[in-house]
């Protein structure tokens, strides 16, 4: 249930982000989910990809900080309601989210999510009948 | 233990006493037999006779590195040639090498200043002294290698080099100090594990270790390589060679042997006499060397000198490990700021590599300085805010260090242009 998810130090130069998206193009490896924390002169890319440990090392090969985090993707209902009832049974069992993104595709909707005991995270969550994504299943979408 | 107590824990009042004495001599004896000297005391109005003591050491000319090499090579030499038993030489990066003499005297002086250094890292004539310092024109192998037989211990004088043949007789004599360069030490360390031969086979109790520049975070790594204690040796070739000054157990600075070389800080840009705690290049007037004496010599190092009583019971003065060079030295807004400064600060933040980049440039005609730092592939974050902690830690420790303010640029990893493996520390971007 965990899933791989890449983590980038970018330096805020132009051109770097389409540099990094080239060579996971060339190398066949397909973006899932994306996002950006930036800072003043830096950003830090999250992303979750198909073949992560690939993308590590092709990224690494061609001199970008990259490393991995241990995520959770957890899939609620497209619909009012849907993260909250998933945020509040992490609340209720004093679990701290660091960072999140989500995305929706119809029906449902997919958060990715970060947390200091991400096994924690999985296991509160299945207790609850909450549905994640396997890892298998996520680098193929 | 302490090799000479007399000269080692004497009183502040006792040590400029006996350094106002070697001054006067040794005035009088470079006035009338060096023309180089003579010619930049007539210059400043100064006879033999006035001067009286260390006090007006201030008064005295600078001799530069460049003096050295004007006079090319024994012009600087204060005994006639017969008296010098030997030369050395330091190499001759840029020019012409610069050249030393010494007399018997001179000798017999630098092997004490040693047998002294080897004393306060605790070696004695039991011990097996291992000289991996380069014999010949260079300073290190002989400077050693007299020091180690003054004290009496056995001496191996295999020189610097053949690595095999080192680890050999390291094992094969039990040889209990190890005395070389601390790239070459830590080299010897590797060595140890790749050849596969087993550490308990070494005997190794202390290294004497010097001749260049080096970290802590080297000292910890060849201790822990070689099983030692590791011991920081200071000197340079105009002053005399190794031995100048060396750590005791305490590691709390070096000790100066200041009753033979006097050391001063100042300011390398007013050239005033800096107080004790203050950063600035050290200076030191060899004061009883015979065959080349030298005035107010100018080692380009910086770093600062303490006159507390150290915890060995040893009153001499300490220096602090050498911070940089004066030919490094930026002066922005008006204060003196040295790469190696920031250098220290990264070392002790454990998520920096030391990789950074100052860039000085002017903006609205103020200095601006923004350091660029590497982030450490070991440390690494992927939240924002880890990383702006990290910056504002790097941004107050630098800034107190310092004493300016600084723009903190973190940057990625490997990215500051290297040239031949080291960094370019400095663009300065207001010249032209």
């Amino acid at each position: 249930m965990i899933i791989q998810q890449l983590s980038i130090f970018l330096e805020d130069k132009s051109g770097r982000l389409t540099e990094l998206t080239k060579i996971l193009a060339d190398n066949d490896i397909n973006i899932t989910a994306l996002s950006i924390a930036d800072a003043s002169d830096y950003g830090i890319i999250r992303m979750v990809v198909g073949r992560p440990e690939l993308a590590v090392r092709v990224l690494k090969e061609q001199g970008f900080s990259v490393h991995l985090t241990e995520v959770a993707c957890i899939i609620v209902p497209n619909e009012p309601g849907g993260l909250y009832h998933a945020l509040k049974i992490l609340t209720d069992n004093n679990i701290n989210i660091d960072y999140m993104y989500a995305f929706a595709i119809q029906s449902t909707a997919l958060a990715v999510i970060r947390s200091e005991s991400i096994s924690k995270v999985i296991e509160v969550l299945q207790k609850h009948k909450l549905e994640l994504m396997k890892a298998s299943q996520v680098y193929q979408i | 233990m302490i090799w000479n107590q007399d000269i080692e824990c004497a009183s502040r009042e006792q040590m400029r006493e006996i350094q106002s004495q070697r001054l006067v001599k040794m005035l009088g004896r470079v006035y009338e037999n060096v023309p180089f000297y003579r010619a930049k005391l007539k210059e400043k109005g100064i006879e033999p006779g006035d001067i009286k003591g260390i006090d007006q050491l201030k008064d005295l000319p600078f001799t530069l590195k460049n003096d050295l090499r004007d006079n090319y090579p024994f012009g600087l030499f204060a005994t006639p040639q017969s008296e010098v038993v030997r030369v050395h030489a330091s190499s001759g990066t840029t020019g012409k090498p610069t050249v030393v003499g010494y007399t018997r005297n001179d000798i017999d002086m630098w092997s004490e200043v040693v047998a002294r250094s080897l004393t306060m890292a605790g070696i004695t004539k039991n011990d097996i002294v291992q000289v991996a310092y380069g014999y010949g024109l260079f300073t290190g192998g002989l400077g050693l290698h007299y020091g180690a037989e003054k004290i009496g211990a056995a001496v191996v004088p295999i020189s610097g080099g053949n690595t095999q043949k080192q680890l050999q007789l390291m094992v094969d004599f039990g040889s209990t100090v190890i005395a070389c360069t601390p790239s070459y030490a830590a080299y010897l360390g590797e060595s140890i594990r790749k050849e596969g031969i087993d550490p308990k086979s070494i005997k190794l109790r202390a290294g004497v270790f010097g001749a260049e520049p080096w970290t802590e975070q080297m000292r910890i790594q060849i201790e822990e390589l070689l099983g030692l204690k590791a011991y920081d040796i200071y000197g340079l070739t105009e002053v005399i060679g190794p031995g100048v000054s060396m750590e005791c157990e305490h590691q709390n600075g070096s000790h100066i042997f200041e009753d033979h070389f006097i050391p001063e800080i100042i300011d390398p840009n007013t050239l005033e006499i800096l107080p004790y705690g203050e950063v600035g290049e050290l200076v030191f007037t060899p004061a009883s060397r015979e065959a080349m004496p030298l005035l107010r010599y100018r080692t380009r190092d910086l770093t600062r000198l303490h006159a507390e009583k150290c915890a060995c019971g040893r009153t001499l003065v300490r220096m602090e490990k050498c911070l940089g060079r004066t030919d490094d030295m930026l002066i922005i807004r008006g204060v003196n700021v040295f790469p190696s400064q920031v250098e220290s600060v990264l070392l002790k933040l454990a998520e920096t590599s030391p990789h950074y980049q100052l860039i000085v440039s002017r903006e609205n005609n103020l200095d601006a300085l923004e350091i660029k730092v590497e982030i450490d592939e070991q440390f690494w974050s992927d939240e924002v805010k880890v990383l702006e902690a990290l910056r504002n830690r790097i941004h107050h420790n630098i800034s107190s260090v310092l004493g300016i303010s600084a723009t903190i640029r973190l940057v990625e990893p490997r990215s500051i242009e290297r040239s031949e493996g080291k960094a370019k520390r400095v663009i300065d971007n207001r010249k032209k």
